[in-house]
């Protein structure tokens, strides 16, 4: 069991308004990941949900109850810290006890529960090490592993591969998902990544500024954004966006992504010269300078040779092209 | 060792100004302990000569050793110091922890105001101490001096130490609280341990002044029974006729406690067991 309800949060450091009421109901068993820019409040409310800070306003339940005054001991929550935040001075099966022996669990409970958790995440042969004796990869494994053992009814996850490198984050990413699968619990997570975002996702909440600018499945945000925000949040390359009045459209802007455009040498929608090409191998990634459009992304599956300063003509799918209003929101 | 940055005049120039400071540094130290070592006559004939056979006396240690109860007021020493220094860590720390970690309404007042005393220095106000002492009906005790101490090294140490706090990782401090550790278990487990070097480093500071301090004993506890070891020497310091042997002898033996209380304190800022907590 684990389902949390976030009814009109609102969070003020003094005068300045982190979070400007935030509505939010995930269900039992759902991976959720908040995603937005620094700064957009995804870590405060995290935090709020764990009891780490007060809201000023607004309720939190977890399994139905309000826990708003509850600390964050007793909320059935594990939270997976960015920096890892073991205790230096405790062995990996100390750190994945300590909670454990704090609530009272008996000594046989706990050891069952280390022994389960360090084989789920092949901790075994660290488990008399220090933190310090630990590869970055491994202290995070452990972090998780501290997790696990609680048997929480909310796992929350703060940025948690940020502090690896490349190809660990990439495997992380993987154990966290296969996690998710085999311990069906409910996970908040919160990134700035949208690749993360999107590859781990049931639900993803964008956020902007202290505000939820659209809640829905990482399919749902790419083919239908609600605004110019997620639009352009969701996606890699970012989305083209067009004024519209260039182009003789009624919409204020014109948005298409960089796949959805194709390019011919010799005749075309929109003419443009190349100013950059990378190629990536699996596609190819043009920034053509056009005449009426601005300067463009376009994104080509395969190997596509242009040299920089040759003339091509960008066409974009007319299907898949999004209309913005004058507020920002995707008009229909 | 021709590399880029190590340069053989260089290295000769650096090391021919350390040296020159560390003798210039150690001067006074050797010249009192190479004295004490010597008769009243070899003190006077060649200060500057180590002892020889000829000068060697231990009269200035049979001297402290006989005249006045000199174990009696290293006693006292050691304990003001020790207490002193426990309070001004244990205070210190947990005024810095809640400092740095609480957000509450004049906190900024609430630190400079308790880091104002660094500025003002405290025998200003000894007249008012002395009276309070004197009401409270502590003069000529031991409790006294460490209260007063105490007073001393707190704004020195809250400066410092809370710069150090703001350091420790929130993240550690905030799964110690999902884990359900106590604030307690929080400050003293988890936040003491990794700013022991910057503990170490208050000690040292706080130490050495309260060790050598003349004055506070010298009003507040002159009596026979609370002497501390500075106070004490002055026995043998008369308005006509001075015992430098004695003097000599006790200052020396002076050195040894806080060079002690030193070493033990420099090892720990030389370890640092933060590495593996974060990153």
């Amino acid at each position: 069991m684990g389902s949390l309800k976030i009814e009109n949060v609102k969070k003020a450091f003094g005068p300045v308004e982190v979070l400007k009421g935030i509505d939010l109901q995930v269900n039992d068993g759902e991976f959720v990941v908040f995603v937005g820019p620094s700064g957009c409040g995804k870590s405060t409310l995290l935090r709020v949900i764990a009891g780490l800070e007060d809201s000023t306003s607004g309720r939190v339940l977890i399994d139905g109850g309000d826990v708003s005054v509850t600390p964050p001991a007793k909320r059935g929550i594990a939270m997976v810290f960015q920096t890892y935040a073991l205790y230096p001075h405790l062995t990996v099966k100390n750190n994945m006890a300590l909670g454990l022996k704090q609530a009272g669990t008996p000594a046989a409970e706990i050891e069952r529960r280390i022994k389960i958790a360090s084989a789920m995440l092949s901790l075994e042969p660290y488990l008399e090490r220090r933190p310090a004796e630990l590869s970055g990869g491994q202290r995070q494994r452990v972090a998780i592993g501290r997790a696990v053992v609680r048997e929480p009814k909310l796992f929350l996850f703060d940025e948690p591969l940020s502090n690896l490198d490349a190809a660990l984050r990439v495997n992380t990413r993987l154990e966290i998902a296969q996690l998710h699968r085999r311990l069906k619990a409910t996970m908040i997570y919160v990134t700035h990544d949208q690749v993360e975002a999107m590859t781990l996702a049931d639900k993803i909440v964008v956020l902007n500024a202290g505000r939820i600018e659209q809640i829905g499945s990482p399919m749902e945000l790419y083919n239908s954004p609600a605004n110019e925000f997620v639009a352009g949040f969701i996606g890699s390359p970012k989305m083209n966006f067009i004024d519209g009045a260039k182009l003789g459209e009624t919409a204020k802007t014109i948005g298409v992504r960089p796949e959805h455009l194709t390019v011919d040498a010799n005749s075309g929608a929109w003419k443009g010269t190349v100013v950059h090409a990378e190629h990536l191998g699996a596609d190819t990634n043009l920034y053509l300078d056009c005449e009426k459009a601005g300067l463009i992304t376009v994104r080509i599956f395969g190997v596509y040779n242009a040299e920089p300063g040759s003339v091509l003509y960008a066409t974009p799918d007319a299907a898949k092209t999004y209309r913005f209003g004058a507020d920002g929101k995707v008009l229909r | 060792m021709s590399t880029a940055t190590h340069s053989l005049p260089r290295t000769i120039g650096a090391h021919a100004i350390l040296i020159t400071y560390t003798a210039i540094a150690l001067f006074p130290v050797i010249l009192v302990v190479m004295n004490s070592f010597k008769s009243r006559a070899g003190i006077f004939g060649a200060p500057l000569t180590p002892p020889t056979p000829k000068t060697f006396d231990l009269i200035g240690y049979t001297t402290v050793f006989g005249q006045g109860d000199f174990f009696h007021y290293f006693q006292n020493s050691l304990v003001v110091t020790v207490a002193s220094l426990f309070f001004v860590l244990l205070f210190g720390a947990m005024a810095s922890f809640a400092l740095s970690e609480y957000r509450f309404r004049g906190n900024t007042l609430m630190g400079l105001y308790l880091a104002l005393g660094i500025m003002i220095p405290i025998r200003l106000g000894t007249v008012a101490i002395l009276q309070l002492m004197v009401a409270s009906g502590l003069v000529n005790t031991l409790t006294a001096l460490i209260l007063v101490y105490t007073a001393q090294g707190l704004p020195l140490a809250i400066f410092i130490l809370s710069e150090f706090m703001k350091q420790v990782s929130n993240d550690l401090k905030n799964a110690g609280r999902i884990d359900g550790l106590s604030e307690y278990t929080i400050f003293f487990r988890l936040v003491l341990p990794l700013v022991r070097p910057a503990m170490a480093t208050v000690a040292v500071f706080t130490m050495i002044p309260i060790w050598n301090d003349l004055w506070f004993p010298l009003i507040l506890a002159p009596s026979e029974e609370t002497k501390t070891v500075t106070l004490g020497a002055q026995l043998f310091l008369g308005q006509f006729v001075t015992n430098w042997n004695a003097i000599l002898a006790a200052l020396s033996l002076a050195i040894l406690p806080v060079l002690i209380l030193y070493v033990i304190f420099s090892r720990q800022l030389i370890r640092g067991i933060t590495s593996g907590a974060v990153k």
